[in-house]
């Protein structure tokens, strides 16, 4: 249903874009000049577009929202990596082995660590249920501090608040390589039988998720940096990318309100495509136009819309 | 009850400050208070790590755990840095207040703490990144085994791009002119147009699925929808 809403809504985005396409040539070539001119005044002009999407966005996700808590049926796809989380637990707590979690290199500023640590209640109240021991490095002194109370309230959750060890959850060192070699290092020593990496990761990513490979570890990695992807999709036997990261949470609540919220993204993913297939129809137009007025609009459009 | 209210009014305030920040030109000074106001608690936040830091590593010695010769490198590595950077012993002197000790500079190679900044950590830090080329290697071997149909195509793509990165590539293709009609079968050419689109298509997809995840993630945080992150006892 809320599929069939969006595919509409895009259709009919498309349909009055194309229809706007002819007189919008004038208007976005005044465009240019009209940001020029509120970029002088209180609000950031050069940013209207990203305002616009986000505001789109927003409304979009809020309608879901609201859709969900009304009784709409909502419908997310399984995810692998977080059906596989139970089964790794259950591993570690069968071989005796413990679990490591390692929330990323930065701090709780970064909403990757802040997805990191959401992911990180899940894990610590099946831990608590399985009674499996858990060890949390972290790099961040707050997230240090954010992820003992979450591995706290799991054990409150899961009625085992007399196994929760706070000497668990430990601050090893800000330096990005230190970390390393300290994670690494209690890796090898202790070998976990299941390793999760759930937030922002820059070179270390590989050094972990090698050493966990080494071991013979379960691992299962989520991370929104492009970059470091490949490193784990290649090493580790599930990885969740991008907005799955981000879903993560609220689908392993369960909260339909939550759940709601992943419906709405969709919503945001119609209108990417849309505008994708706007671009393609004016810049096209806009090759083959004698005139130049498309081409000069194809430009502005992408000036206002990439800033 | 207020335990929970009033960390999820802060969350609703600092976002929808932050966010305001981004739009509203005079309000970028509030985003900058909000950011000073993080680096303040990060500061006695860290006063609590270093103290966990200190606290672990003697459990460690003091249990004689595995690796606990490491848990003792660490506290005299700690206590070292941080009496000769507080105390800035051995600083080169400030050319403008040379009688002023704490003015002096500590960063500097000439200085202990610099020293050991340059000639100890830097060389450690440079050998455990080093070690990301062996792990690279290691971790090509097993992605690029053809299993199936899709590793067979990264394999292939992979083998050209690699090709086309090396000397190789230019002796196997670089004969081709670069006018002819033939030109885009020269390795560079079909790397960079690898490159170019499908590998920027690909990043792109995951950059937009990327940024709604962020949307919705900081929507439901800031409307206080998702509260996992709060302890609930």
């Amino acid at each position: 249903m809320q599929r069939t809403t969006s595919a509409r809504g895009i259709t009919a985005l498309v349909a009055i874009s194309a229809a706007l396409l002819a007189p919008c040539t004038v208007a976005m070539a005044q465009a240019g000049d009209a940001v020029a001119a509120s970029e002088r005044g209180w609000f950031r002009g050069d940013r209207t577009a990203l305002l616009v999407a986000l505001g789109v966005v927003g409304i979009a996700i809020v309608i879901a929202i609201m859709r969900a808590r009304a009784g709409h049926p909502v419908k997310i796809r399984r995810m692998p990596a977080l059906e596989a989380v139970d089964e790794a637990i259950g591993r570690a707590t069968e071989m005796g082995r413990p679990v490591f979690f390692i929330p990323g290199i930065q701090d709780m500023t970064d909403i990757q660590t802040v997805a990191g640590v959401t992911i990180l209640g899940r894990v610590a109240r099946t831990a608590a249920e399985y009674d499996a021991k858990l060890e949390v490095p972290t790099s961040r002194s707050i997230v240090m501090s954010a992820a003992r109370d979450i591995v706290q309230a799991a054990h409150f959750e899961a009625g085992r608040p007399d196994t929760f060890d706070a000497g668990r959850i430990n601050y090893i060192t800000d330096e990005q390589f230190g970390y390393v070699a300290a994670v690494t290092g209690s890796m090898m020593r202790e070998k976990p039988a299941a390793c999760f990496y759930m937030g922002a990761f820059y070179a270390e990513s590989l050094l972990f998720a090698e050493n966990g490979n080494s071991i013979g570890a379960i691992q299962i990695a989520g991370t929104a940096e492009p970059s470091q992807l490949p490193f784990f999709v290649a090493a580790c036997d599930y990885t969740l990318i991008g907005e799955e990261f981000f879903a993560a949470s609220a689908y392993l609540s369960g909260e339909r309100v939550q759940l709601g919220s992943i419906q709405g993204q969709d919503i945001g993913k119609m209108l990417a495509v849309g505008l994708i297939a706007v671009g393609v129809v004016v810049g096209t137009i806009g090759a083959v136009d004698p005139s130049g007025k498309v081409s000069a609009a194809f430009e502005n459009l992408k000036s206002l819309i990439g800033g | 009850m207020l335990q929970r209210t009033i960390p999820i009014a802060i969350l609703c305030l600092s976002g929808a400050i932050m966010v305001g920040a981004y739009f509203i030109s005079s309000a970028q000074s509030w985003g900058e208070t909000v950011t000073t106001w993080f680096n303040i608690l990060a500061a006695v936040a860290f006063v609590l790590g270093a103290g966990n830091l200190i606290a672990m590593n003697l459990e460690k010695i003091s249990s004689q755990r595995p690796g606990w010769g490491y848990a003792a490198i660490t506290l005299v590595s700690f206590a070292f840095m941080l009496v000769v950077g507080l105390l800035k012993l051995g600083a080169v002197p400030n050319d403008k207040h040379p009688d002023i000790h704490l003015a002096g500079s500590y960063d500097t190679p000439a200085s202990p703490f610099g020293w050991m900044y340059e000639y100890v950590m830097s060389p450690l830090t440079a050998t455990m990144f080093a070690l990301l080329a062996f792990y690279v290697a290691s971790a090509a071997f097993r992605a690029f085994r053809a299993k199936n149909t899709e590793s067979i195509l990264l394999l292939g793509t992979a083998f050209i791009v690699l090709l086309a990165q090396t000397a190789a590539g230019m002796f196997l293709t670089g004969w081709i002119p670069e006018d002819s009609a033939f030109a885009f079968l020269r390795l560079d050419k079909i790397k960079a147009g690898i490159i170019e689109h499908v590998q920027t298509a690909g990043m792109r997809a995951i950059m937009i699925g990327i940024a709604l995840g962020i949307a919705a993630m900081s929507l439901r945080l800031i409307l206080g929808i998702d509260r996992s992150y709060l302890s609930k006892n």
